[in-house]
């Protein structure tokens, strides 16, 4: 597989869409904002508090990772900065606007645990499911699902059925088909959690690559240490019972541009053990 | 021959001999002994004036040809063609006048030709391709219905308990006309229509059950009522409701396949995985485009499994129906009024033309499912 060189990737999407490239953290407006957002899900015995005060601003070409152990409220908060939850109180915006009027505009992209790609679809087809769904002309929609697989590796694949590829690939046409609506928020929930290691440095590394080409902001669940800090700008670390924000912890000694030499770096260890210790004084309360 | 393959410096007598071919020539020796049948009243022996010696030398050959052959396959076809003609046997004694109840040589002969045929078939249900899905099953059903020909003729079992295929053939071709109509009638016009008028129904109300909640509450528990109702019950009030002629049987199709439909339906509309639910939702697609875009192809395998159940039912239905009331034509009623002038021949003709219609209905839908759910688990193939 090879990966397009991400300059120029970054200057295609730029000319594409007609702006310079977007990353520039100075004068970086907020995509995200919550105030106070908490979330009670009503159960049999008792009510479970998935999400309680949380407060959590993400700027424009951040790449965020929340982390934490199962439970702690991580892919509840994701999935109600994409509407699929709704918050029982609190404040949260997504580029100025409610969380529902944001899905409607279809402004961000959604990454799920599993690809959820439809069997009955061949992998061009499912990339070109939400462009289907915007009712984009057949021209473009095809011409969007080639560029977003080659940019993930994947060309020559098109007309192969989900199941004729392996879960790698699988993931990686996921990615392709959330990408291919050109949202400027990507939000993923442990996109490769079921992929084994050396598949997932692969795609962690190409995932930081795409990140930085596109400039996207990017909204990342995950529970290992080592990818939070190996790709994230900003790690939030949670803690379950009640789903809190423990810790926001900036990755500014890391450079914008992650190699996977750089997890050998000093740097790179300091922040894995601030993220370990945090994640620790968040278990305390467990016991 | 598997032993020999892992160790090829190893031979024993049990896997030197081919003891599947021991099992089928020891029957064989015993039957020589035996008599072929009787004439006026005398056994009749192999070598009895027939021309049995022939048949026999012609298998042994057979036999020989096949196990000598360089391919197995080859020698598999080799060794049907004896087992055709070992079965071809009782149809030339019967042509010379014998009496075959009483011929245990020949019935024993027949075993072990049966048996070659089990051998024959083994070997070729193991090569891949047309002779697997065609030729295979294509023999079977041969089989079954040349040892139906010979043990009915051979133990002059009276035609009114079971007539021999040949005459079922024969009624068949010269009620041709009488038998089109009744097909005319009863699939073309009753069960086509029903059929269409039952699933449709069933699955339009499933869409409108599943858009309105409580629907889907009052007409599950509905649907058991219904299907407990039996079919000779509802046929006399549909014949009274809607009169003598189609109407009145699609009606009782449409009461047997509505529910089935409706279940299947809502079963299907309720498989879709709450991820790819979400997936729609992110997309901010309407109930209209995840209907027909993600839930729809998810439901086809139960929508095909309800108009497969459906199109049985609807055949059965109609000729029930069929027996409380009809235009003097139809399948239901030449069963009926055929049993009662004892004319068992067009009875069991009119069963085979249901049969067929009935098997040619589901196979078609089969057909159409592997086509348009190749996707599915179930029908993968890499």
């Amino acid at each position: 597989m090879t990966f397009p060189n991400p300059q120029d990737v970054r200057e295609a999407t730029a000319a594409r869409q007609g702006s310079g490239p977007a990353i520039s953290p100075a004068a970086s407006p907020v995509v995200v904002e919550a105030r106070k957002l908490s979330l009670v899900y009503p159960t049999a015995d008792k009510p479970v508090t998935a999400l309680s005060e949380v407060d959590l601003t993400i700027a424009r070409g951040d790449f965020v990772s929340l982390i934490g152990p199962s439970g702690c409220g991580k892919t509840t908060l994701l999935r109600v900065i994409a509407d699929l939850e709704r918050p029982t109180s609190g404040h949260i915006a997504i580029e100025g606007m409610t969380p529902e009027q944001a899905r409607l505009k279809r402004l961000y992209g959604y990454v799920f645990q599993a690809p959820a790609l439809y069997p009955w679809r061949t992998v061009e087809r499912n990339v070109m499911l939400p462009l289907e769904i915007m009712g984009l002309p057949k021209a473009e929609r095809r011409q969007r699902a080639r560029e977003q697989l080659e940019r993930v590796g994947l060309s020559g694949f098109e007309r192969k059925f989900p199941w004729q590829l392996s879960g790698g690939m699988q993931q990686r046409v996921s990615i392709a088909r959330a990408l291919a609506l050109q949202p400027d928020l990507l939000l993923m929930d442990e996109p490769f959690g079921a992929l084994d290691e050396i598949t997932r440095d692969h795609l962690n590394l190409h995932l930081t690559q795409l990140w930085r080409a596109t400039g996207k902001t990017c909204v990342f669940v995950t529970h290992s240490i080592a990818e939070a800090v190996f790709l994230s700008t900003r790690i939030v670390v949670m803690s379950p019972r009640p789903g809190r924000i423990l810790d926001v912890i900036d990755c500014d000694s890391l450079p914008r541009e992650r190699t996977l030499d750089i997890r050998e770096s000093p740097e790179f260890a300091a922040i894995a053990h601030r993220v370990r210790e945090g994640l620790k004084e968040g278990h305390s309360y467990d016991d | 021959m598997s032993e020999a393959a892992t160790n090829p410096y190893r031979t024993s007598l049990r896997s030197a001999a081919d003891w599947g071919l021991v099992a089928v020539a020891l029957p064989a020796l015993v039957a020589l002994v035996l008599p072929l049948g009787s004439l006026n009243g005398a056994p009749v022996g192999w070598l009895g004036g027939t021309m049995a010696p022939l048949f026999l030398i012609g298998v042994v050959l057979a036999v020989i040809a096949g196990r000598s052959a360089p391919k197995r396959v080859w020698g598999a076809w080799a060794e049907l063609a004896g087992v055709a003609l070992a079965w071809l046997l009782p149809f030339h004694l019967l042509k010379e006048g014998l009496d075959l109840s009483a011929g245990w040589g020949l019935w024993l002969f027949l075993v072990a030709a049966t048996l070659l045929l089990w051998r024959v078939m083994g070997v070729l249900a193991g090569v891949p391709g047309g002779i697997r899905s065609v030729v295979v099953p294509g023999l079977f059903g041969l089989g079954l219905l040349v040892g139906w020909e010979v043990l009915v003729r051979g133990f002059q079992v009276p035609a009114i308990l079971l007539p021999p295929p040949s005459r079922i053939a024969a009624a068949l071709a010269a009620n041709a006309p009488v038998l089109w109509d009744d097909f005319r009638q009863t699939v073309l016009t009753s069960v086509l229509r029903g059929y269409v008028m039952g699933c449709g129904a069933g699955f339009l109300v499933a869409i409108l059950a599943d858009r309105v909640p409580f629907l889907a509450r009052g007409l599950l528990p509905l649907g058991n009522l219904a299907s407990a109702i039996p079919v000779v019950g509802i046929a006399p009030i549909m014949v009274m409701w809607f009169g003598f002629d189609w109407q009145s049987k699609a009606a009782v199709i449409v009461v047997m396949t509505f529910f089935p439909m409706l279940i299947n339906t809502l079963a299907g509309l309720g498989n879709s995985e709450r991820i790819q639910l979400d997936l729609m939702r992110s997309y901010a697609a309407g109930y209209g485009r995840t209907l027909v875009k993600l839930r729809l192809p998810n439901a086809l395998p139960f929508l095909f499994n309800g108009l497969k159940i459906n199109s049985t039912l609807a055949l059965i239905g109609a000729i029930v129906a069929e027996f409380f009331g009809t235009p003097v034509v139809g399948m239901g009623f030449r069963i009926s009024t055929e049993v009662a002038r004892m004319n068992l021949d067009i009875v069991w003709a009119t069963i085979a033309v249901a049969a067929l219609t009935g098997s040619g209905l589901y196979g078609a839908l089969a057909l159409l499912e592997r086509a348009t759910t190749a996707w599915h688990p179930s029908m993968r193939r890499r």
